[in-house]
């Protein structure tokens, strides 16, 4: 056991406006949220004890299905909290520095990166949107086919048939997806695509065809939810949430410098 | 704060104008807490590359614990829209040119001078 056992765990960034720390506000492990501010930026951040959010043990707990969403919970609740009052970078989940001090360190060598990223999303929220069809209608599975030959070729004309049915029933679902996602982003000051949630993960059982994420100007926010409400319809059901903080668009301009390669 | 409260769904703020929102899901907070955010070494090394083994398991995870622990496996090797981050798959990618290149190294060189003599 070192003398030092615990760490700093970090949620967001947001620039130092000399507000406080909103009161009572619980982070993971339920442990209190507080600021750490250097250079003009705020850090929100807990102390958290290294025998649970060191290496080895956070190796293992995020394998803990139950821990890992409710420390995903938690931390996205200190996010939601900072980033409902102030632009907000949030930080990816379980971020851990040694000390505040590792944390100044921090918003001094990245400062310029931070206060590009939080420029960025000032004045404008991130939108969900999730476009799903159902494919099972667009498929002619039973449809006959007439042919010659015993049962076998039938049954390979079939299948044939319907892989084909298939795969023009996804090239419509592909091309309704572009123009959703088009149609936002005219909306919107910058989309992005997500990678589309399986059945399992959505909760629905029709295909989803777009995992949209639009950052849009507060001012705009009615216009951009009647242009959902537009396109739905045609066989697409269209699924809007948010407002988010700005999860998707607050990359730092080298955040891939920073993938350590253990190879 | 009770525990109940502190793992409740976040409840989305409801405006006349933009009705009919679904409520935050832990697959929607998983995805954007793990996925997406700023990304940056923290002095706890969790090994990056984990986090995106991890988001593959997500997968499995979410369902795991919002829906039903019953399902396949190998679904989101037919994504069709894989249009997310393919990092891992570029690493993958160079780790093995790089062993292919060294394994090309110690062999003789025939196999490669016969294919160059069919252009």
């Amino acid at each position: 056991m070192t003398v030092n056992d615990t760490g700093t765990y970090l949620y967001a960034v947001s620039h130092d406006t000399g507000s406080p720390c909103p009161e009572d506000l619980t982070g993971v492990a339920g442990t209190n949220v507080r600021t750490v501010a250097y250079a003009g930026l705020v850090a929100y951040v807990s102390t958290v004890p290294l025998e649970r959010f060191g290496a080895e043990p956070l190796r293992q707990s995020m394998e803990d299905l139950d821990w890992l969403g409710e420390t995903a919970r938690a931390h996205h609740h200190v996010v939601e909290e900072v980033a409902a009052s102030r632009p907000t970078a949030p930080v990816r989940l379980v971020t851990v520095y040694r000390g505040d001090d590792q944390i100044r360190d921090l918003l001094s060598q990245r400062h310029d990166d931070f206060t590009e990223a939080l420029a960025r999303v000032t004045g404008r929220q991130e939108w969900g949107v999730k476009a799903y069809v159902d494919l099972t209608t667009a498929t002619p599975a039973d449809q006959e086919v007439a042919g010659t030959g015993g049962p076998g070729a039938a049954y390979l004309r079939r299948r044939q048939m319907s892989l084909r049915g298939r795969e023009e029933a996804w090239r419509q679902a592909a091309a309704q997806a572009e123009e959703i996602h088009d149609a936002l982003s005219s909306v919107a000051c910058a989309s992005r695509r997500h990678r589309a949630q399986d059945p399992e993960l959505s909760g629905r059982k029709e295909l989803m065809i777009l995992n949209g994420a639009y950052l849009v100007e507060r001012d705009r926010r009615e216009e951009f939810a009647h242009m959902v409400d537009k396109l739905r319809g045609r066989g697409v059901d269209v699924e809007l949430t948010g407002p988010w903080a700005p999860y998707s668009f607050t990359e730092l301009a080298d955040g891939q410098a920073e993938i350590h390669d253990d190879g | 704060m009770t525990e109940a409260s502190r793992f409740a769904p976040a409840v989305r703020q409801t405006s006349p104008a933009v009705a009919g929102r679904e409520p935050a899901n832990l697959g929607d907070i998983l995805e954007r807490v793990l996925d997406r955010g700023v990304v940056i070494a923290g002095d706890i090394r969790v090994n990056l590359l984990d986090i995106e083994l991890l988001t593959i398991k997500l997968r499995l995870v979410i369902a795991s614990v919002d829906t039903a622990k019953e399902m396949g496996i190998d679904w989101w090797e037919h994504d069709p829209w894989l249009t997310g981050d393919n990092r891992g798959v570029l690493e993958e990618n160079r780790r093995l040119r790089a062993r292919l290149s060294a394994l090309e190294e110690r062999l003789p060189l025939e196999p490669r001078r016969s294919e160059d003599d069919r252009e």
